[in-house]
């Protein structure tokens, strides 16, 4: 209905503005696009079934689909660069995290009825603003806008490579200091809780009441780990 | 190609992210939501970087390089979320984050954890005492 409304305000007011788009063409879409809108047909398919499915596993492999469907996407876009960054870094590495957690987790193998929370009616609704929302937006805005795909591609791995080094080199610096931060912060969370409560408390006053502590902690940290392994 | 194409599909992936964030139960689908609003938002830039390339005299490629500055965020995103996920199941037993409720403002609590969850709290208590 959004877009019915907004190719009728397309065509009413199309004698001013579309003098740059009747060299495109409105409603015959040349190959690219096409292959951009079944991608992202399946894509878009591929994302509903990620959140709405009730077993975890395919959902972790519902977002292959996705991930991979952007990285045509990407590719139709010219942007060659990203779109194998995207498949080596997402596909390759994200996702088998996220199964990895899915393992470590004990995600139970086949449908889990609790996968979704109560209040799914309402993010149903949230949700389905927002899309209209923006969808309206961005289709009354760039309606008269097209890419010019023609050319040299504008996302080779030459002209991004030039331009990171060139421009984007202290980003790119800064980029990788916080990957070390974040490498050290994941390895200090993943430690095993029982080697930081042994150690005592540095500003402890006594010995009595340190000893209280620690005993109560391994007893704390034994009792979860009891709950972990249940 | 239209730019529409792109901006639509953005628009949609990052609103069906939002509702898997909103509606999802398990902290590890949480994650995989946030992943597809992060996807939706690069898809975005690099759409308007290819049209704005064309478009502009001399461009610097921001929105390619935001790009991959966002997919290396990201990478560092999962990795810290997981590892919290992992603790927060190593400590609790569950990763579902509706029962994660330690700080929530309530006065009744007719949870099932509410004992472990009062005991802990009591151990809690005691060991800022004897700490202090």
């Amino acid at each position: 209905m959004i877009l019915a409304a907004s190719s009728a305000t397309y065509l009413a007011t199309g004698h001013t503005t579309g003098a740059a788009a009747q060299t495109h063409g409105f409603l015959s879409p040349t190959g690219v696009e096409i292959a951009f809108l079944l991608v992202g047909l399946v894509t878009f398919g591929a994302a509903l079934v990620t959140v709405t499915t009730k077993q975890l596993v395919h959902a972790a492999l519902w977002l292959v689909v996705t991930l991979g469907g952007l990285a045509v996407e990407y590719l139709l876009l010219t942007a060659e660069f990203i779109a194998w960054v995207q498949v080596l870094i997402y596909v390759g590495s994200v996702v088998v995290l996220l199964l990895f957690g899915l393992m470590l987790t004990r995600a139970p193998i086949g449908r889990s009825p609790d996968a979704d929370s109560g209040n799914r009616w309402a993010a149903l609704a949230v949700a389905v603003a927002a899309a209209a929302a923006l969808v309206w937006v961005v289709v009354d805005a760039f309606r008269t806008t097209w890419i010019d795909l023609d050319g040299p591609a504008a996302g080779s791995t030459e002209a991004t490579g030039a331009s990171l080094f060139q421009n984007w080199v202290l980003p790119f610096e800064a980029l990788s200091v916080l990957l070390l931060a974040a490498l050290v912060g994941a390895i200090v969370l993943s430690r095993k809780a029982k080697a930081e409560s042994s150690s005592p408390p540095v500003n402890a006053p006594a010995t009595t009441k340190s000893s209280r502590t620690i005993t109560e902690s391994s007893g704390n940290a034994g009792r979860s780990e009891q709950e972990g392994a249940r | 190609m239209h730019l529409a194409y792109p901006a639509v599909l953005s628009a949609l992936l990052f609103c069906t992210g939002l509702y898997g964030v909103l509606a999802r139960r398990n902290a590890i689908l949480v994650l995989m939501s946030v992943e597809l609003m992060l996807n939706a938002v690069n898809l975005n830039l690099v759409a308007f970087d290819v049209w704005l390339s064309r478009a502009a005299e001399e461009t610097l490629h921001s929105g390619q390089a935001l790009t991959l500055f966002t997919i290396a965020i990201a990478a560092a995103e999962i990795g810290i979320g997981l590892a919290i996920v992992l603790a927060v199941h190593r400590n609790r037993g569950t990763a579902d984050i509706d029962k994660l409720r330690d700080t929530a403002e309530r006065h009744d609590s007719d949870g099932p954890d509410h004992d472990a969850l009062a005991a802990e709290r009591s151990d809690e208590d005691q060991k800022a005492e004897a700490t202090a």
